[in-house]
């Protein structure tokens, strides 16, 4: 028998800390599971996990860069499902976000350099936006479903930045299919570089000052959301169109602000890429964050707070899973790749799982608690 | 010599914390029409669905004909001779009424001799109850109050001895209700059992032989419906004395200031829902439209408040043009220029079910500048402004930050009502303000819409509550099929004109 468990009485923290940590775990016992049949020890690959992502500078920097991009992606997604719509095309406005950087940079490479940066975030958000507008104005319009075409949109992107990169913006010096490097003092400080300040020599490492860019954004999305009248109309649209119909709150005007946000943040994705790590565009930068970002964002429950850890935790999976795959031989990278459809499948497809079962436990206990 | 039919001992049901069922016991005898009545959740549906078989009660009993039966599944409920009328008929509309009783029982693969047998026994069952159903006509062709007299025969034809309706005339006209019970009558004087859950007072008092009341979960109360009246049963119900009929002194009329003039609206299929409406209010009345459900009244409140786009005609406020077919205010800026309403769906329309109670007790009304300061909510006044006005309003319990759908029916309604009510709006449209919503509610939302009219504000009223129309209204109009088809002043009319007029019988 199914048994029902009354909402208001379930502490905070049982639904968003318990429910989770239990389904993350379900997931790492299967994953284990699962590195158990290929051949290798399971506790091994987690001792190698944590090492790859905590056991050393470099392997941390490493982790927190893969976390800088998973919060922008997550962020993205977020915002556009509070308006209830499923922005699948994180990947394409993220390419296409790294052309506005790029371009921003190398034309207005005679303004002084922090000025550059600012207009190359804007012109990141600006071109992620723009290309997350197109959809929404024609979800908004034509009723045309934006899981539809931003899927659709991310394959035109990939298109568009091949095109661009083989036959007009590429390094006629190379053969590669990627632009000229933009010049050195334009390129983000890096984390090796603010050790070296402190008198700390470490290695290379792609971990760059995007990260606070990350946290500010994170900052902007909270705010935007839960303290604005943007966010409050833009929710309202998600949760229940007729009624913001009814107060006079415009569907058509919400979903293509919610998108145009939500393409931005994933613009922000080429700010790191590109002035923090390649310097210049290279073929398929974006490397699937754009689509990790759905199940960061869907394990954060759209909120930031909830988005840095899920970030942080694809961020160690990334990274240590890396060094599992060099150190086990049958352990493939695709491997990795199941190991995070697992956690997706545990945390977001069957969240509600064990959620009664967990939620009604804690509220017997607790009340059981009050009684004595 | 009654001998009792069904009898059900000490049923419990729980949801979790909420104990639907408290230790009901129950004894329906055979020939009877037993009404259960009771507030909204009182938990009168809950118990019906115990004995058809969709729940299954956490403890207790039920004996039928004194053998004791298990009921996991209507399946076994038809078996025993339970049929139920539900408040929403699960009939397919492109199929033929015989289609639609036969479905699931054919019988065979190709029909045949079992269809011609089912005919000749449905003629059968129409003719001894005069059901006057023609078999071979299509569901969609049909009027509410003839489906549910498909309904009927369907539960007779599966063997029915007990048949439970939930709510049955809600949907109805007063005169298909008049047929409802002659049928109701003559399947009680064949030895048919019928259980008839209803909040509706007058419905138990004409119809009934023993009424039960229900509240919060527990049977309060059985009684011959002879030995009882409706102020006794009422009180029963709430467990209070309530005032049944309101205090209302004479209205003040002021000047017109809002006014339709020859109005036409279409849904979204496009089909023409309003035609040719013309209406005045002037301040400081309340002005009711009557009708069933679906005569218009939906859309002409739609686009009285500039959710729905006026196809030709116009509307004035204060003699101002507000809409017309070029061009229409959105609800927003007829906030601002004093028209507030009330939705009829609340929860469709009226709230964000998943928002905080004071993130709905601003909606609509969050560009204000004591909310918001340039785009960013000011918190603390909304705050402020929503503790304020939940006490005000007696809305229970005062936490502005409980999920709105958290809170019982009456008391979102409240939340609505005081949003809207609060701005001392000049105009005020209102949708089925007491749908779904208890007594004790009922009485306090309609006092604050008459304070509200003797403070001068035009109120239009659409309810398809005949009770509540005539207890509210100081003139009365009759929609029916997207036209007015009558005005009354409310002094010398009886609900039985009234219904007339809404059946589109004159």
């Amino acid at each position: 028998m199914t048994t029902l468990v009354d909402k208001s009485k379930v502490p905070w923290w049982v639904s968003n800390l318990i429910v989770p940590l239990v389904n993350l775990t379900l997931a790492l016992i299967v994953s284990g599971l699962f590195i158990f049949i290929a051949g290798e020890n399971p506790f091994e690959a987690v001792r190698l996990i944590i090492f790859g992502s905590f056991g050393y500078i470099e392997g941390f920097a490493y982790t927190l860069y893969y976390t800088t991009n998973f919060i922008f992606t997550g962020l993205a997604f977020a915002v556009a499902f509070h308006c209830r719509l499923f922005n699948i095309g994180g990947e394409g406005q993220a390419y296409i976000g790294g052309l506005g950087v790029f371009l921003v940079a190398i034309n207005f490479s005679f303004l002084p350099v922090p000025l550059v940066w600012l207009l190359s975030i804007f012109g990141a958000v600006l071109f992620g936006a723009a290309w997350a507008f197109v959809p929404a104005y024609l979800q908004a319009t034509r009723g045309s479903h934006v899981v539809i075409t931003t899927i659709m949109f991310n394959f035109i992107a990939s298109s568009l930045m091949v095109f661009l990169l083989v036959d007009v913006i590429r390094d006629t010096a190379q053969m590669g299919p990627h632009t000229v490097a933009l010049p050195k003092e334009q390129w983000f400080p890096g984390f090796k570089d603010l050790a070296a300040t402190f008198g700390i020599k470490i290695r290379y490492s792609p971990l760059n000052i995007s990260f606070l860019l990350a946290i500010i954004a994170s900052f902007f999305v909270w705010f935007l959301i839960w303290k604005t009248k943007w966010g409050y109309e833009m929710r309202a649209v998600g949760h229940n169109t007729q009624a913001a119909i009814y107060a006079g709150i415009s569907p058509y005007k919400n979903i293509i602000i919610a998108m145009c946000v939500s393409g931005g943040l994933a613009g922000l994705l080429g700010v790191n890429e590109i002035l923090g790590v390649h310097h210049k565009i290279v073929a398929g930068f974006p490397a699937g964050y754009g689509f990790t970002g759905i199940a960061v964002a869907l394990m954060g429950r759209n909120h930031p707070v909830g988005i840095f850890p899920a970030a942080f935790l694809f961020g160690i999976l990334y990274q240590g899973g890396s060094e599992v795959t060099f150190d086990m031989p049958n352990i493939t990278r695709y491997m990795f790749v199941a190991v995070q459809g697992l956690i997706i499948l545990f945390s977001g497809a069957l969240e509600n799982l064990f959620r009664p079962q967990i939620e009604s436990f804690f509220v017997k206990k607790l009340n059981h608690g009050v009684k004595i | 010599m009654v001998s009792p039919i069904l009898e059900l001992k000490d049923i419990n049901k729980s949801f979790g914390h909420v104990q639907a069922n408290k230790n009901i016991n129950l004894i329906i005898n055979k020939g009877t029409i037993h009404g259960i009545i009771g507030e909204n959740g009182a938990g009168k549906s809950t118990l019906m669905s115990i004995v058809y078989g969709l729940y299954q009660a956490d403890s207790g009993t039920i004996n039928i004909n004194g053998k004791n039966v298990k009921l996991k599944s209507p399946r076994d409920s038809i078996i025993n001779g339970i049929g139920m009328v539900h408040q929403h008929f699960m009939l397919v509309e492109n199929f033929t009424v015989l289609e639609n009783i036969i479905l699931g029982f054919e019988g065979e693969l190709v029909f045949g001799k079992n269809l011609e047998k089912a005919k000749k026994n449905l003629r059968n069952i129409c003719d001894t109850y005069k059901l006057n159903i023609d078999l071979n006509s299509k569901i969609s062709d049909l009027s509410v109050g003839f489906r549910q007299r498909v309904e009927i025969l369907k539960s007779l034809y599966r063997g029915a001895e007990i048949l439970i309706l939930d709510e049955p005339t809600g949907v109805l006209t007063p005169q298909e209700v008049d047929e409802l019970f002659k049928i109701l009558r003559s399947l009680r004087d064949e030895g048919k059992t019928i259980v008839l859950i209803t909040h509706k007072l007058i419905e138990i008092m004409d119809l009934t032989t023993v009424v039960s009341v229900m509240r919060q979960g527990e049977i309060v109360g059985h009684t011959k419906t002879e030995n009882t009246n409706k102020e006794k049963l009422a009180e029963m119900m709430v467990g209070r004395s309530v005032l049944l009929r309101l205090d209302k002194s004479f209205a003040k009329r002021g000047d017109v200031i809002f006014k339709v003039k020859n109005l036409t609206v279409k849904d979204d299929l496009g089909v023409t829902r309003v035609k040719n409406v013309d209406l005045e209010i002037h301040s400081g009345e309340i002005l009711g439209i009557a009708g069933v459900t679906g005569n218009g009244q939906t859309e002409l409140l739609e686009a009285l408040s500039g959710i729905r786009k006026v196809d030709s005609g116009e509307i004035l406020l204060e003699k101002i043009k507000i809409s017309d077919s070029e061009k229409f205010l959105d609800p927003r800026q007829l906030k601002e220029k004093g028209l507030a309403h009330v939705p009829e769906d609340r929860q469709r329309m009226g709230l964000v079910t998943d928002f905080k109670a004071y993130e709905n007790l601003i909606f609509g009304y969050h560009d204000q500048k004591s909310f918001s300061s340039s785009s960013i909510l000011n918190h603390n006044d909304i705050l402020a402004h929503s503790k304020k006005i939940m006490k005000e309003y007696d809305v229970r319990p005062q936490s502005p930050h409980l999920i709105t759908s958290n809170f019982s029916g009456g008391n979102q309604q409240k939340i609505i009502l005081s949003r809207e009510l609060n701005e001392n709006p000049k105009v005020l449209l209102v949708g089925q303000p007491t749908r779904g919503v208890d007594i004790g509610a009922i009485e306090f939302i309609h006092q604050r819409l008459i304070d509200m009219r003797d403070k001068g504000a035009a109120i239009l009223l659409v309810s398809v509550e005949l009770d509540e129309v005539l207890s509210l209204s100081d003139r009365i109009l009759v929609m029916f099929d997207g036209g007015i088809v009558g005005e009354k002043i409310n002094k010398n009319v009886t609900d039985r004109e009234l219904g007339l007029l809404m059946a589109g019988v004159v």
